[in-house]
């Protein structure tokens, strides 16, 4: 086996990305400057929902160090709409990256001005002359539905999808429950983890040699160069795609191919110059992603006299914007989690995604899944409420139960390992939670509104792109991998490439780590190739950093090219010091890393090894000649093509946990609620560099406590966005975040090398826990917190106003025990 | 149709080196550093004002630098992210950044080491209160604001230890 003996795994090692970062010296798309770049700026249409019934671009062109301008009738006349992932009707919509005659949503584009200088380009676009015939706007994905107001005529519905999830016997369990609870409506807002470096691409079709040439921050570029592959119609291999630093992405930088096919068409108008696009925040705002916004209705919920969850019903719908892009993936991402952390075997959940007039969605991190444990939890919490159970003990009555590991859930994931009644424990302890409770009682008698709420979830990661067979079974995708590269280059230094897109989350670091461990040096000698980069040739087709899975599919490539790499010094180490493999061992020497014969002591060093191979090679036998100390390794993740009939199989691969506990209070005379205590709790299994890891947890909260109570995408009637700016929008600071505590279990995963899950999604753990808080607050004035966003607005709604959140209007309970 | 405006002559003094250039009036000051100059260690993350990933030194003191016209520069002596380090050796705050884990994608970190570097400067023994009010007006995305906080503690400890002279 080897030695993977150096403890670099598991240790807090500083990261590798800092000494360039921290002195200003980090590549960011917008710090890069070609010879002879242009400068790209969009028009965007004010109308949510319009007809485009002129575009004058004459004056705009006229203006001096203007190139050119692009339009949507130009893009449409020379290249094929994007690819649409669902199924007919929606497969017939034509997405194009510029509006051709109508538009869907405010912001979308419709022409590109291309200029000299970034200024030109933005005073040129404000003389491109449009004139739009108005069109009723549909921004509610259940009034959608209805199809009265049609976004894409060629489908005939603004239905993207529907389906029915139905597990177990869902009709005897009603019939035999204790309990029926009903639940009319919940909605799980809108909202974006606005990564503070917008959408930035530099893009050039280069007619010398026809390839396209992109420098980009998009965080999935295999998926995008797909994309754009089949939209411009030229060969895959020609498109060269590069990241270096990206400032943030939580999956919103997935969906950016649009832009990124617009640089290119613009630079092949303008004679191959290189053509730099950097998107505003108002535009990030209102066009290029948003999370997931979802209603949930006519939830029946079944428990048995002792408050044990037999059956949830209900009726779940999407709104994914105007364009479904990435989607409906989200249609069947949320089932890797289908129930969460409990146990109930029978469920049936008819799930719909509808078109709206607002800005297309992306995989905001928790993607799809989130809204789904949100979902859960309010329902847990709503029941447990409903019955008099308090919220501790009607969980751990529902829980999975740890010997239950590995579990399969009714619809065929197996969760890999967890523990989450010690989760629990060790949250309450962490939070004082015996003496919270009497503090609460005291608060109460003095007529305040204090509430703990406890949200429990999962961070599903290494996703099974076999669901999107689920969606529609012609998809041709399934299985997921990685690929990585180790080497030794030719003065012997060890060189590591992977295809992850990282934004922050250190997978230098980590990367180095597991190379230092399997080659016994130490992490200092590993470099590790910043960002993503196809001429590397180490991607596959899933390669990129979404889903919760550097740890498991990036790391364990890193570590197969490494053990492979090892593999071929071994054998050339036992050939130069003329002994046997088994008596060789890794390490460092006077001449820095180098393998030593156990007996003799007499060593080789790596620059020794790569001479040999690369420019010394009369020295080697024939039967050494394949050794290139160059080593490609793909990771793939063990998984099987669901079964599409049935909804039926193992969709993700690993199973991080969160358990959160927030106790809350609602000012009485402000209704502004207050963060008092905050305790997050996690398990991604066995962690690589423990500062990173909670590193990300504290991230992934303050998104969380951030999107419960400051941040969503508001729009009017009318489909304006309300929420276009940062002022409007107000992202989560230093003011607004309480101090986290932070602490972890491990239950180690069975499926990585060395037993650690992704993380880094988090699961959104603080929107239901804040949720659960609010409603134990006010569950006394008869209130039920059914949205997932709340400020002092909606609590004063609820509690003065009382028109929503009302407990009599939305709750019923059925007792029959 | 806009006219390109005539150039307006500045000098502004960046990091210690003097910059005698020609700009358009509505030039930003992070345009001027960023593209006249080339110092591209300072961001931009929105465009309200809100962010501060823009953050510089300006006559000492911590400014958003778009929201500031490169002209009203003109004389100014501006410090960014790039004058931190002396000799190649990292400023305390730069150090303790990296020893807290205080960043993750690095984007917002320039213009908080910046506010950081203010704020230690009127006062050496900020509380906890008085830390996160001084970044207020910086947004990180990445980091949750935690080992942000532990940073600048753990930076005004090490500006004020003996083996720190400045």
């Amino acid at each position: 086996m080897g030695c993977d003996g150096a403890g670099w795994v598991g240790k807090g090692l500083a990261r590798k990305e800092d000494n360039r970062l921290l002195r200003g010296r980090g590549k960011f798309i917008d710090d890069i400057r070609l010879h002879d770049m242009l400068y790209l700026k969009f028009v965007r249409s004010p109308y949510a929902h319009a007809k485009v019934t002129s575009l004058d671009t004459a004056v705009a062109e006229a203006l001096p160090g203007v190139i050119c301008t692009l339009t949507g009738a130009e893009i449409a006349n020379q290249t094929n709409p994007f690819i649409e992932i669902g199924p007919d009707p929606f497969a017939r919509i034509k997405d194009y990256p510029l509006a051709v005659s109508k538009v869907r949503y405010q912001g979308e584009p419709v022409a590109a001005v291309i200029a000299t200088s970034p200024q030109i380009a933005d005073d040129a676009a404000e003389l491109v002359q449009v004139d739009y015939e108005s069109l009723e706007v549909v921004v509610d994905g259940e009034e959608a539905l209805k199809d009265s107001v049609l976004l894409h005529e060629e489908a005939g519905t603004n239905r993207v999808w529907q389906g029915i999830f139905e597990y177990g016997d869902i009709e005897k369990a009603f019939r035999e429950a204790a309990h029926v609870v009903r639940i009319d409506k919940m909605h799980f807002h809108r909202f974006s983890s606005t990564p503070l470096e917008n959408n930035a691409v530099i893009g050039q079709w280069d007619p010398k040699d026809e390839h396209i040439y992109y420098w980009c921050n998009n965080s999935f570029p295999s998926f995008a160069m797909q994309f754009i592959a089949a939209h411009l119609g030229i060969p895959i291999d020609r498109i060269r795609v590069q990241t270096f630093d990206i400032g943030g992405s939580f999956g919103i930088k997935i969906t950016s191919y649009p832009q990124m096919s617009v640089c290119a068409l613009a630079s092949k108008k303008a004679g191959g110059r290189p053509v730099k696009w950097i998107e505003t925040r108002s535009e990030h705002n209102v066009s290029s992603a948003h999370g997931n916004e979802r209603t949930f209705r006519d939830t029946r919920v079944a428990l048995d006299k002792n408050a044990v969850i037999m059956a949830i019903d209900s009726r779940h719908i999407d709104d994914c914007g105007a364009y479904p892009r990435y989607e409906p993936l989200g249609c069947v991402i949320w089932a890797q989690v289908f129930p969460g952390v409990y146990r109930f075997r029978n469920a049936r959940i008819d799930f719909s995604q509808a078109v709206t007039n607002k800005c297309p969605v992306g995989p905001n991190r928790g993607y799809s899944r989130m809204q789904h444990l949100w979902f859960l939890e309010r329902v847990v919490d709503i029941c447990a409420h409903q019955l008099g159970i308090p919220p501790d003990e009607m969980r751990l009555r529902n829980y999975i139960r740890p010997e239950e590991f590995p579990y399969t859930t009714p619809n065929g994931c197996v969760y890999d390992s967890g523990n989450y009644p010690k989760m629990l424990q060790v949250a309450k302890e962490r939070i004082g939670w015996e003496d919270w409770q009497k503090k609460q009682a005291m608060a109460r008698a003095e007529g305040r509104w204090l509430g703990i709420g406890i949200g429990t979830t999962l961070d599903s990661g290494t996703n099974n792109f076999g669901q999107s067979q689920i969606v529609n079974p012609n998809a041709p995708f399934s299985g997921n991998s990685q690929g990585a590269n180790c080497k030794l280059d030719i003065y012997g230094e060890v060189v590591v490439a992977v295809g992850s897109c990282p934004q922050g989350q250190g997978h230098e670091t980590t990367a180095a780590q597991v190379v230092a461990d399997v080659l016994n040096i130490h992490p200092d000698m590993v470099t590790v190739r910043t960002g993503f980069d196809t001429e590397r040739n180490v991607h596959t087709g899933a390669s990129g950093t979404y889903a919760s899975q550097f740890a498991v599919s990036g790391l364990s490539a890193v570590h197969g090219a490494a053990r492979k790499l090892k593999s071929e010094m071994e054998r050339l180490a036992a050939f130069l010091l003329k002994t046997g493999e088994e008596n060789l061992e890794f390490g460092m020497g006077q001449q820095g890393p180098q393998i030593r014969a156990k007996d003799t002591g007499s060593s080789v060093n790596y620059w020794q090894l790569a001479n040999v191979v690369n420019v010394n090679s009369a020295v080697l036998p024939a039967e050494l000649y394949e050794l290139t100390l160059n080593c490609r390794y793909v990771w793939r993740a063990p998984f099987k093509v669901p079964d599409k009939e049935k909804k039926y199989g193992s969709l993700t691969l690993t199973y991080a946990s969160q358990l959160h506990i927030a106790v809350v209070e609602i000012d009485r005379d402000t209704f502004i609620p207050h963060i008092l205590e905050y305790v997050a709790v996690d398990d991604c299994g066995k962690v690589i560099n423990p500062p990173i890891v909670e590193g990300q947890v504290y991230g992934a909260t303050a998104h969380g406590i951030g999107a419960a109570l400051m941040e969503r995408c508001l729009y009017d009637a009318v489909g304006n966005m309300l929420t276009a700016t940062f002022s409007d929008y107000t992202p989560i600071t230093a003011v607004n975040i309480p101090n986290v505590r932070y602490a972890h279990i491990e239950t180690p995963s069975p499926h990585s090398y060395n037993g650690a899950k992704g993380m880094g999604e988090g699961g959104a753990a603080p929107i239901h826990t804040i949720s659960a808080a609010l409603q134990d607050a006010l569950f006394s004035s008869g209130i039920v917190v059914s949205d997932s966003f709340n400020n002092a607005d909606t609590l004063y709604r609820a509690m003065v106003a009382r028109d929503i959140y009302q407990a009599g209007d939305l709750v019923k309970l059925e007792k029959r025990a | 149709m806009p006219e390109a405006a005539p150039g307006v002559s500045i000098q502004v003094c960046v990091n210690g080196k003097l910059h005698p250039r020609e700009v358009e009036p509505r030039k930003l000051l992070v345009e001027f550093i960023r593209e006249d100059l080339e110092l591209t260690g300072t961001h931009i993350g929105c465009d309200t004002t809100y962010c501060g990933a823009c953050t510089v030194l300006m006559n000492g003191a911590a400014v958003k630098s778009c929201t500031v016209f490169a002209v009203q520069a003109d004389g100014a002596e501006i410090t960014t992210v790039e004058g931190l380090e002396k000799n190649g050796d990292l400023h305390p705050i730069q150090k303790a950044f990296g020893d807290c884990y205080g960043l993750q994608c690095g984007y917002c970190t320039p213009g908080l080491m910046i506010s950081a570097l203010q704020l230690l400067k009127d006062n050496p023994t900020p509380n906890q209160e008085q830390i996160r009010k001084a970044i207020a007006g910086n947004t990180c995305r990445c980091t949750g604001y935690q080992n942000i906080f532990k940073a600048i503690e753990n930076a005004a400890a090490k500006l004020r230890s003996p083996s720190h002279a400045d």
